[in-house]
């Protein structure tokens, strides 16, 4: 079982998380092009390695994470906030 | 009791008698038996027969890899087939029988198979759907079909009860520092550094009683162990198996809470599944004792050398009197010297050239060297053994020894399936033929005989390492440490796999769980099966309930030698979890029955059922279906609600809708952005329908969204999409539109909302608040905050999904009931009525409105008729998206209404639409919603078709209903078959 540390509630069980996608992807604007959201919404890498994704703690604090996975290992590099400013929030709480 | 249990042998009660029942014949054990030791005792040596040859087979081994022991405990619902005798613990009126045997596993009819074995060979399964040589008659499937129920009935092991199953089960959680597996010298080394470090230790052990190996030496004091680990605060799990370790250190168990009692206490669940979440894993899971293919080698009375000497030792029980020992290693000659001292006449078989041994093998034990045993005489218990030694490249009898047991040991495999649960390959280590654990960077120590130390001295210093080590990687300290080195015998080990017979086909078992042989091996390799993992399939090798724990390095050599490879060259199949079998039941814990999933009520759903309803499930809640009259059926019922809403006036639950509240400065340009209608202008106090589309352009939820100030708006979406729904604003949110100044919470539970419908409404809703004036003046999608007449404020918006005048009331959870009661005196008046989800469904479905069953995920806004809402003038969620390549199509399905032709004729949702003269495949359409329409008088559905209605004008479709085997005519209608203009619901 892969354990997430959730900045906000500590080191928790993957059950209490679903998986989002890939964090890399930027989505174009809403006025963007059709292909830039063909790119955007249809086209995946397949990484075999360390890839960003987004987690959200559904059964928990309910934030969006950036979390860097290995997914040979599912080893986790970093977890942090999707939101820039919450991390700053909890960056001046400590 | 017999002259099986010997004096001042063993570590069982003798005071305390137990009597059980073996193939309906009472006999008696002691406490601290097992069920095989007690049979054993009783001098039963047949207690089942095998999978494939029906040959008779006895006890085994003594613990987990157990082949020959596979027995049937309890009867009736109770009935739990397949326990492993050797790990079952005797209890007071214990009923256990032999398995996969008829009459009776003394006399089994079924042994006919063992002399059609030809046909049953490696790979007859597969062999049996390809159809029968020389012909191929019967190919396929049909032949299967034809010999399955015989095949079926003829293999296998126990039967399963098909009864429910009666127990209890329970799932545990815990947390430690370090979790210690398996409490051998090495485990409880482990334990004792480790706790003595102030960690917090658990240690397991799947067996009754602590000590592992120890258990089988003849003083060892079980208690003296226990009370130095309390002592430690060492948190102990004894019968609890450790079936599977997963990442991040967390470690799945099953724990026998009362399989081992007579009478169970119904508070205690049968089993425990814990998981446990470690910060390091210490693995001390020993290693277990492999036998030695050869002729015959399966004949009740063979075992593994080991295991006697655990008979004797821990059970008091001499499983022979006459015992011949054959080994390719040191650690058989401890056990010879035990069973002589208990009065057994031992003959030692040593593979290897002279080795120097105490003089007690020359005085009172023949040795006889460079010997292996050839076949063994005897079918039902063993008469004799051949010998043979080793001519050139071919194995030559040389002699007969009378004997009553033939014990085996061909070395030792360390149980490295833990670590291999973590992808880490064991590794084939030349100098004491096993597979050792490979490496890993996660924080894992292998201690003991599981790295392949065989010394007990060593094994107690590698627990101490195994302390330090873990310490180190949880990186407390940085201590220096070192692990002794594997192995430890005296004399090198010397391969001996198998003792090839110069019978063309031999018995000579590999696997004895599934009947697999040496000459089954051969075949595999012969029809071109040469790794592993298909000679697993292909011959079934390994895929029994004991995973191949004692035959898979047999026949890994045997491959290796044919393929003329080093068996690290062959490699080992994939250890899974679990490590030894588990009941389903275990797994589902307590969530079986109405624990299945959580329960979802609203606060008015005690009134719902005080009020007659009859609940269906919707998603995770409970809303109220029908409210019959005396003697109605829902049909009636749901009829009869949607006539009165109709015409005067009906009430009904809506509260499961999800709700949320969304408040900041930009939450108008959030809202925008989320729906395709537009919001944009939406004046405080008005109320919008809004469809919400996916990034890919197709319909992800429909719902309405209140503003409630120039900054605050309050939504509500369908039951089912609730939950996904708010993720979806949040990710949003928190990933793509940081800079938006929104929050969004979730409502749902705070908020319950009763809809009110029909004519009638205005007059029911006017009489229940304290100013009427606000809602004889409130329009169509209005909506006011306002109080009830005893004071509760409350929330009326006119709102209308059955087509009537309608309106729904939202109010503070707590004061459901008594809105309820206010509304239903007021709606009673009327001749008013409740109605459930069942007249709900039957008025949305007149009035072509959509849900859940047309918005499935793959249909468009315009496929829903709804294309006219979408906004033209802004960007929005999927507004890129929505009209690319194929949801542009005019040839996709779009919603419509049927009717039938024969007005008496109904049909099912479900119902595949299509044209009359190609009534197959997917049709042209669907229909997803129907129901008798009350006002129209005959049956109506929604659906979709392709094209659309224009396109079918004047065309009769067939309904198809191959589930339910029907058919019917249909012609394609508007979906708006009541009140098209919606007069109704703006009067």
């Amino acid at each position: 079982m892969i354990r997430i540390k959730c900045p906000y509630c500590g080191e928790r069980d993957h059950s209490e998380f679903t998986y989002g996608g890939d964090a890399s992807i930027r989505y174009p604007a809403l006025d963007a092009s059709r292909e830039d959201w063909t790119q955007a919404i249809f086209f995946r890498e397949n990484i075999r390695g360390f890839q960003k994704e987004t987690w959200h703690h559904l059964n928990g604090c309910r934030m969006w994470l950036e979390i860097e996975r290995s997914t040979v290992t599912h080893e986790i590099k970093s977890v942090k906030p999707c939101h820039p400013d919450l991390q700053k929030i909890m960056d001046s709480k400590k | 009791m017999t002259s099986f249990r010997i004096k001042n042998y063993g570590k069982v009660n003798r005071k305390k008698a137990i009597s059980f029942k073996w193939e309906n014949k009472k006999y008696y054990g002691y406490e601290g038996d097992s069920l095989a030791s007690a049979l054993l005792a009783n001098n039963i040596k047949i207690v089942g027969r095998s999978f494939k040859y029906h040959r008779p087979r006895g006890i085994m081994s003594c613990g987990v890899e157990e082949s020959g022991g596979l027995v049937t405990i309890g009867s009736y619902d109770k009935r739990d087939p397949n326990v492993r005798a050797t790990t079952q613990e005797l209890y007071q009126g214990l009923t256990a029988y032999g398995q996969n045997a008829f009459p009776n596993v003394n006399f089994d009819l079924g042994e006919i198979n063992n002399y059609l074995s030809r046909f049953f060979a490696a790979g007859f399964y597969y062999k049996t759907f390809m159809g029968i040589p020389p012909f191929e008659w019967g190919t396929g499937t049909s032949i299967w079909m034809v010999f399955e129920k015989f095949i079926r009935k003829a293999a296998g092991m126990g039967k399963l009860s098909t009864l429910p199953d009666p127990d209890n089960y329970e799932h545990a959680h815990d947390f430690c520092d370090v979790l210690i597996v398996g409490s051998g010298p090495a485990g409880i080394a482990a334990a004792k550094e480790a706790a003595d470090k102030k960690l917090d230790v658990i240690l397991v052990e799947q067996d009754s009683l602590l000590g592992g190996d120890q258990l089988g030496d003849r003083v060892f004091n079980v208690d003296e162990v226990y009370s130095e680990l309390k002592n430690l605060n060492i948190r102990i799990l004894s019968k609890t198996t450790a079936f599977g370790l997963y990442d991040n250190c967390v470690m799945g168990l099953l724990e026998k809470v009362t399989d081992h009692k007579a009478e169970v206490n119904d508070s205690l669940p049968r089993q425990r599944f814990w998981t446990i979440r470690a910060k390091h894993i210490i693995i001390g899971s020993g290693s277990l004792e492999r036998h030695i293919a050869f002729n015959n080698n399966d004949v009740p009375g063979v075992m593994t050398v080991n295991a006697s000497k655990h008979y004797l030792n821990r059970y008091g029980v001499l499983t022979g009197k006459n015992i011949v020992i054959s080994t390719n290693n040191d650690s058989a000659y401890k056990t010879a010297e035990s069973l002589y001292n208990a009065g057994a006449k031992v003959t030692v078989l040593d593979v290897r050239q002279d080795i120097s041994l105490p003089p007690i093998f020359k005085d009172k034990i023949p040795v006889r060297f460079q010997t292996v045993p050839y076949n063994i005489n005897g079918s039902r218990k063993i008469k004799s053994i051949d010998l043979a030694t080793i001519t050139d490249s071919s194995y030559k009898k040389i002699d007969t020894i009378i004997c009553d047991q033939v014990l085996l040991s061909g070395g030792w495999s360390p149980v490295v399936h833990l670590l291999s649960h973590r992808g880490s390959s064991p590794t084939w280590n030349i100098d004491n033929l096993c597979f050792l654990p490979g490496n890993t960077k996660e924080n894992i120590s292998i201690i003991g005989a599981a790295r392949g130390i065989w010394n007990r001295e060593e094994c107690i210093k590698s627990g101490i390492a195994g302390a330090l080590d873990a310490m180190n990687k949880m990186g407390l300290t940085k201590t220096n440490y070192f692990f002794p080195k594997e192995g430890g015998w005296k004399n090198p080990i010397h391969p001996l796999y198998e003792v090839k017979h110069k019978k063309l086909i031999s018995k000579s078992f590999v696997d004895y769980q599934h009947d697999v042989t040496t000459d089954d091996i051969r075949l595999a390799h012969r029809e071109g099966f040469e790794s592993v993992e298909h000679l697993k399939r292909y011959t079934t090798l390994g895929m029994a309930n004991d995973q191949g724990k004692m035959g898979n390095i047999i026949a890994i050599s045997l491959m290796a030698d044919l393929l003329d490879k080093k068996i690290s060259e062959v490699g080992t199949t994939v250890f899974r979890p679990p490590y030894t079998p588990i009941a389903i039941g275990a797994l589902a814990g307590r969530h079986v029955g109405k624990h299945f999933r959580p329960l979802r009520v609203t606060p008015m759903h005690q009134w719902n059922l005080d009020n007659g309803a009859v609940m269906i499930e919707a998603g995770l809640y409970q809303r109220p279906w029908y409210f019959p009259k005396k003697n109605e059926t829902l049909t009636d019922s749901y009829i009869r609600e949607a006539t009165i809403v109709r015409k005067s006036v009906g009430m009904c639950d809506v509260t499961s809708l999800g709700k949320i509240s969304i408040q900041g400065i930009d939450s108008t340009e959030f809202i925008n952005r989320i729906y395709a209608n537009p919001f944009a202008k939406l004046p405080i106090n008005k109320t919008r329908y809004g469809i919400m589309l996916r990034d890919d352009g197709i319909v992800m939820d429909d719902g309405t969204s209140w503003r409630l100030s120039e900054n605050e708006y309050l939504m509500t979406t369908s039951t089912a999409q609730a939950g996904k729904v708010m993720s979806w604003l949040e990710e949003l949110l928190q990933t793509r539109w940081t800079d938006l100044k929104v929050n969004v919470t979730s409502v749902s539970e705070q908020w319950a909302a009763v809809a009110i419908s029909g004519p009638k409404s205005r007059d029911v809703i006017k009489s229940c608040v304290e100013n009427s004036i606000l809602i004889e003046n409130l329009p169509f999608m209005g909506f006011v905050s306002t109080k009830l007449i005893d004071g509760i404020p409350c929330r009326i918006v006119r709102i209308s999904f059955s087509g009537e005048l309608g309106y729904e009331i939202y109010i503070e959870s707590d004061y459901a009931n008594t809105m309820m009661n206010l509304l239903w005196r007021e709606v009673k008046k009327f001749n008013g009525c409740l109605y459930g989800l069942e007249a709900l469904g039957a008025l949305r479905v007149e009035k072509g409105h959509v849900t859940g069953a047309e918005l499935d995920g793959r249909v468009t806004i315009e496929d829903a008729g709804l294309g006219k809402m979408a906004s033209s003038k802004k960007s929005y969620v999927g507004s890129a998206m929505r009209k690319r390549g194929v949801l542009n199509s005019l040839e996709r399905e779009q919603l419509v209404g049927f009717f039938p032709i024969n007005k008496k004729h109904t049909f099912g949702a479900g119902t595949i639409v299509c044209e009359k003269n190609s009534i197959k495949g997917f049709g042209v359409g669907r229909i997803t919603s129907v129901t008798h329409s009350p006002e129209l008088g005959h049956w109506i559905g929604i659906g979709f078709v392709k094209g659309g209605k224009e396109r079918w004008k004047n065309i009769t479709l067939i309904g198809s209903d191959p589930v339910r085997n029907k058919q019917m005519e249909l012609k394609v209608v508007s979906p708006h078959m009541i009140d098209p203009e919606g007069k109704r619901m703006h009067v």
